[in-house]
């Protein structure tokens, strides 16, 4: 008969150490298959490194190649029309319709197309209805609703960055969408968050807890209020290398710098080689031209949050104030680039728009 | 052949538990616990643990280390509004800041940073304690004290960070936060806010005895470990009676670096390179806004910070 019984006496009487062997082999094996795995199939987490400065200086961006890679579906959904150029004679907004206070020089068709568009970028869901409210055509000069109200001054806003701030938008501007992506509120806003802890006031109550204002790091919450909205400085460094300590920040001011930095990185999608040589942070000498354009982003963003965003707390409803402070939605870096160092992937949007290119009359071409 | 499948000891021994030397005085009483064997701790080490000494110093060690710790703790809790399930989620990111810059070095309200002044003098009683301890035992036991002094080296880097530095800077807010998180971000800011820690030579020269210490460790490991077959793990013996594993471990490295190290020698190595990674750094942290405000700066002042020749040239790269 069939037997295999030969097998347990021949391993008795030829002792052999098998696990040795067998651990090389496994591990040999599994690393060949790996191997031919990634070579075959590709590496899952394959990177590529953008190169933003000479080589030998670890200047570089190095990121996944899928999120490199990765489709904003919000950019391939961005609608645009082209202007049409008036004609002599040519009826106005402000003839046309009632209360037209920002946008009454156009043509009653450019006027119409920018509504249109603004319906499509802003309110797609909800239409007109979402500022101008119900009631028919003839009510829509009315400014009950507080959505039309915040609407008039965006679109100022807009302007004002189109036309003092061509140095950190242009050549490609932005328009509403440039933030809205479709949204009612533009995501990546932000509010007053600290003091994020209890029982501890001072230094230590701003800090060491993940916020959305620290970039969920334990850095301070309250860097965007006081560089975006107050006016405290940035530098920290001492420009003597001797110690000379009256007035020059502390490691505490360093930290809330850091923090703002690391929001920047994060809104851009960048590292601090983007803008910086890290062997001389402050050194105006050695950082990138990207380093003058975030400077001058920074002014703009003060601007935009002192003049125009904040000064319509009042015209919000409740529900579209801070959490905590009741303070108006604020913007910052992140509200207009979304986690890429060019908004949109550097698309044109303002050459279809030359309405909320400058706030003087609009020019055709 | 039948052997012990285990991470680091090639045999576990396991008899009667060994309860230490007497001196016919009783001085075996100050010893606590009742030893008993693990054998998953004998993997890794002796199996046996216990009895323990803890005497006076231990005891005022345990006791103020533990107030600090509960300190630290209790005030991070309080911090989230005595959340259990907030304190776990933000534990790494919780800390006990030191004052703010406004204080100097008075003492400030205890929710800002006057719990932090508390923790720090139990901390630094326990500290020490723990070091008066190392000494007091080794001398009961006739040993040299070089734990004790390499401990100190450790103490020192501890007590330029929490004590010297920011008694000579004149505020408390440069000490260091107790936090997971915060501490590092301290570091690192540390290290930005004058201007680029790197270019500090003292700092320069910690990590190359920490990554030193590091590489003699793996050396004396691995030839040990390599010449255990001839008696090399009996390093003592080896020392007063060098015989073939000695010799060969020599020979090895002779061989492959034309130099070696003698069988005690390679220890005195290793002791110098752990203890003046602590020292040097310390010196290194020392001067660092006391002397030095600014390294990068500095280094460039002593010519060896490098430039660049001619234009960067970034404008060509991003696109």
């Amino acid at each position: 008969m069939f037997s295999l019984k030969w097998f347990p006496k021949w391993s008795r009487e030829n002792p052999k150490d098998i696990y040795g062997p067998a651990i090389l082999v496994g591990a040999l094996g599994s690393a060949l298959f790996v191997a031919a795995l990634i070579v075959t199939w590709g590496n899952p987490a394959e990177t590529s490194t953008m190169q933003t400065g000479p080589r030998g200086a670890g200047m570089g961006v190095t990121k996944f190649v899928a999120d490199r890679n990765a489709v904003d579906a919000s950019v391939e959904d961005y609608t645009s029309e082209e202007p049409y150029v008036p004609e002599e004679g040519e009826d106005l907004a402000k003839d046309v319709y009632e209360n037209v206070q920002v946008l009454g020089d156009l043509t009653e068709d450019n006027f119409n197309r920018v509504m249109a568009a603004i319906t499509q970028w802003v309110s797609p869901e909800q239409g007109c209805a979402y500022c101008h409210g119900d009631g028919d055509i003839d009510t829509y000069a009315s400014d009950d609703l507080y959505t039309k109200v915040v609407s008039r001054r965006m679109i100022q806003m807009t302007q004002f960055i189109n036309e003092e701030y061509d140095g950190h938008v242009g050549p490609a501007g932005v328009n509403c969408y440039t933030c809205h992506r479709g949204e009612n509120v533009p995501s990546d806003i932000w509010f007053k968050r600290a003091p994020v802890l209890e029982s501890v006031k001072g230094w230590s109550a701003n800090q060491n807890f993940a916020t959305a204002q620290s970039s969920s790091t334990s850095l301070p919450s309250d860097a965007l209020e006081k560089y975006l909205l107050e006016d405290e400085t940035v530098a920290v460094h001492d420009l003597e290398p001797r110690a000379v300590n009256e007035g020059t920040p502390k490691i505490q001011h360093t930290e809330r710098t850091y923090s703002l930095m690391n929001y920047y990185a994060n809104s851009l999608g960048v590292n601090c080689t983007f803008c910086h040589n890290t062997r001389a942070f402050y050194d105006g000498e050695q950082v990138t031209p990207q380093w003058s354009v975030a400077f001058l982003a920074r002014s703009m963003v003060q601007e935009l949050n002192i003049d125009y965003l904040v000064p319509l707390k009042d015209t919000y409803p409740e529900n579209r104030l801070g959490p905590i402070h009741k303070d108006a939605p604020k913007t910052a870096c992140k509200t207009c680039h979304k986690g890429v160092y060019k908004p949109m992937g550097g698309m044109d949007m303002i050459s279809d728009w030359p309405e909320l290119a400058t706030t003087e009359a609009p020019v055709y071409e | 052949m039948i052997e012990y499948q285990n991470i680091f000891n090639q045999v576990q021994v396991q008899g009667p538990a060994e309860l230490g030397i007497t001196n016919g005085q009783g001085i075996e009483k100050e010893r606590g616990g009742t030893p008993f064997f693990s054998k998953i701790m004998g993997w890794i080490g002796n199996a046996q643990i216990g009895p323990i000494h803890l005497g006076f110093f231990g005891l005022v060690s345990v006791i103020t280390g533990t107030l600090a710790f509960n300190i630290i703790g209790l005030n991070m809790l309080a911090q989230v509004g005595w959340s259990f399930p907030e304190f776990l989620r933000q534990g790494f990111w919780l800390a006990l800041e030191p004052p703010g810059p406004e204080w100097g070095l008075r003492m400030p309200p205890l929710d800002q940073g006057g719990w932090y002044i508390i923790c720090s003098f139990f901390l630094l009683i326990s500290v020490l304690s723990w070091w008066v301890r190392s000494y007091v035992r080794a001398a009961e036991l006739k040993m040299g004290k070089h734990v004790a002094w390499a401990f100190a080296a450790a103490i020192w880097l501890f007590l330029v960070l929490g004590l010297f530095r920011p008694v000579l800077m004149g505020s408390w807010s440069e000490a260091v936060p107790y936090g997971i998180f915060p501490h590092l971000d301290w570091t690192t800011a540390f290290s930005i806010r004058y201007g680029n820690l790197y270019y500090n030579p003292f700092h320069a020269l910690s990590i190359v005895f920490l990554y030193g210490s590091v590489l003699l460790f793996a050396m004396h490991g691995a030839t040990i470990l390599a010449v255990s077959r001839l008696g090399g793990d009996r390093e003592l013996e080896q020392i007063f009676d060098r015989g073939t594993a000695s010799e060969r471990a020599a020979l090895f490295w002779r061989w492959t670096m034309g130099f070696n190290a003698t069988m005690e020698g390679i220890h005195r190595w290793a002791w110098w390179f752990a203890v003046l990674t602590p020292i040097t750094g310390g010196i290194g942290i020392l001067i660092t806004g006391t002397l030095v405000d600014n390294w990068y700066l500095w280094a460039v002042e002593h010519s060896f910070a490098p430039a660049y020749q001619g234009e960067y040239g970034y404008e060509a790269y991003i696109p």
